[in-house]
């Protein structure tokens, strides 16, 4: 599993929520939809089923855009138009880091918009240093309960992480 | 239509996803060729790894494609009536590959263009091989890696959006049920192959999604997952086998079921299936068997995709004279209807 380094002292500690339903997820994914801006990379970690695709649905939403975010495992990209453009990229089904590069991942990364990346496992060395990692796990005792990680790398995500907070707090939703 | 003889011959290009593929179709129904890259050798011809996706490989495979498309249907250029392209949906930069190509014949060889979109093309290889063309209005399920689509074909080009996939698409949902069960990729053949030896006896969700044409495959795969987590038997062939069947059935009911609903509710004359997932046995068996309607089914190598399907489809273009200029530009997340 991949480790952040905390390397800097602006750093703030990665956030640990429990959602417990798909609802709650979305919700979650709306936030960061609503405090993302241009240029900013997530990165999503989590084993099939976990609730990617349900995150990015909120995120997608969140950005103001009405499409329906789905899963874009098969074709690797998908894209979406809210208040700025919203790139889902899979990297699951690329095996070989030549065809990720192939893939014009820069294009994506450095366009303007907003980049949500599921298995960045596969092409960590592509993508920027600088991003916010989120890890959504299952609960074994539970099968609709999720625990989500937000691991904030470098100063921008940081603030995004301060930002979230007080929304989160507001949210009753959150315990 | 600008007749340079009764027949029309179309040159079909395609390379919106993993294929490069180029083939020549006659009067929209005859296939003088169809070639797709994996059929050749290029691994031979170039050396090397060669990426499966994106658009290096287009871009080494798509001329030698194409050779071998002009010279199986034994055609010149001179006997070629016009170029169709799939412009969208798919990845940005293998559109392009393809795009680019036809634009560059049709000026050179000063052709007529017409951009494609690729579910209008899956449900024209429903034309080919055909004497007797479907009859309007019929309904299109588009099942495949990429999409769950459901459409109202009132006529040539025009089509109405009925409802899609919400989460993953059908084909997509097979490739992880086969990832979940340690079998093969792509999804779809290792889970019918293995589907073969097993009884659907593991009883998955559905779900319905009532008073929607919509489709949702995602619950299904979590349910197979949390299945295989909590130490479901996967451990023998047989066991593994059943769960795939399982997985199988349950996908193929909800899209047999929800679509002859459809079909019914809106007074259609056939049902027409395409895209890869439509290659699938149990789903054309369940639909022969429970459909009161004709359900057309285009042969396993047309339902994958495939350039025929694209000229096909560029075929009715010309004859309705919807043509593109030389700034036809690829729209990755072009939709129907």
């Amino acid at each position: 599993m991949l480790r952040i380094e905390v390397g800097s002292t602006f750093e703030v500690k990665p956030l640990k929520i429990n959602s417990y339903s798909s609802e709650q997820t979305q919700l979650l994914g709306s936030h960061l939809g609503k405090l993302a801006q241009k240029g900013d990379v997530f990165l999503l970690m989590g084993d099939l089923g976990a609730g990617k695709t349900c995150l990015t649905q909120g995120i997608t939403q969140g950005l103001g855009s009405k499409e329906q975010a789905l899963s874009p495992s098969f074709v690797i990209v998908r894209q979406y138009h809210g208040r700025l453009p919203l790139y889902h990229i899979d990297l699951y089904r690329l095996d070989h880091i030549a065809e990720i590069v192939n893939l014009g991942l820069d294009e994506y990364l450095y366009n303007g918009g907003v980049c949500v990346v599921e298995w960045p496992e596969r092409g960590l060395q592509l993508l920027p240093e600088n991003n916010l990692l989120i890890k959504i796990s299952y609960v074994p005792e539970d099968e609709t309960k999720r625990i989500i990680h937000l691991e904030p790398k470098g100063e921008h995500y940081s603030e995004l992480i301060r930002q979230l907070e007080p929304v989160l707090d507001k949210d009753r939703a959150w315990n | 239509m600008v007749g340079k003889s009764s027949s029309i011959k179309i040159l079909g290009i395609e390379t919106s996803c993993d294929e490069s593929a180029a083939a020549i179709v006659e009067n929209g129904n005859r296939i003088l060729s169809n070639i797709v890259a994996s059929q050749i050798d290029i691994h031979a011809q170039y050396g090397g790894i060669v990426p499966e996706i994106a658009s290096r490989q287009h871009l080494l495979t798509i001329i030698p494609v194409l050779n071998k498309a002009m010279a199986e249907a034994k055609v010149t250029w001179q006997e070629i009536t016009g170029i169709a392209v799939t412009f969208g949906p798919g990845l940005a930069g293998s559109l392009l590959v393809g795009v680019n190509t036809a634009k560059a014949i049709a000026l050179a060889e000063q052709l007529p263009l017409a951009g494609v979109n690729h579910l209008e093309a899956h449900i024209y290889a429903n034309w080919l091989k055909k004497e007797q063309p479907p009859q309007f209005p019929c309904l299109c399920l588009i099942v495949s890696g990429g999409h769950s689509d459901l459409v109202l074909m009132k006529n040539h080009g025009q089509f109405k959006k009925l409802g899609r996939t919400r989460d993953d698409a059908a084909g997509e949902a097979f490739d992880k049920a086969a990832r979940i069960l340690g079998l093969a990729y792509p999804g779809g053949p290792a889970i019918e192959e293995a589907a073969q030896y097993g009884t659907p006896s593991l009883l998955l969700p559905r779900a319905w999604l009532s008073g929607t044409h919509d489709f949702s495959f995602s619950g299904l795969k979590t349910a197979l997952w949390h299945y295989a987590q909590r130490g479901g038997n996967l451990a023998t062939a047989s066991s593994v086998a059943n769960a795939a069947a399982s997985f199988q059935y349950a996908v193929v009911d909800v899209l047999v079921t929800k679509t002859i609903e459809a079909a019914k509710e809106l007074e259609v004359k056939q049902i027409l299936l395409s895209g890869g997932v439509a290659a699938n046995k149990l789903l054309t068996q369940r639909f022969l068997n429970s459909s009161s309607l004709p359900v057309l089914v285009p042969p396993p190598h047309l339902c994958t995709d495939n350039a025929a399907m694209v000229a096909a489809c560029g075929y009715h273009h010309f004859q309705a004279h919807k043509t593109n200029n030389y700034e036809l530009d690829v729209v990755p997340d072009l939709t129907l209807g």
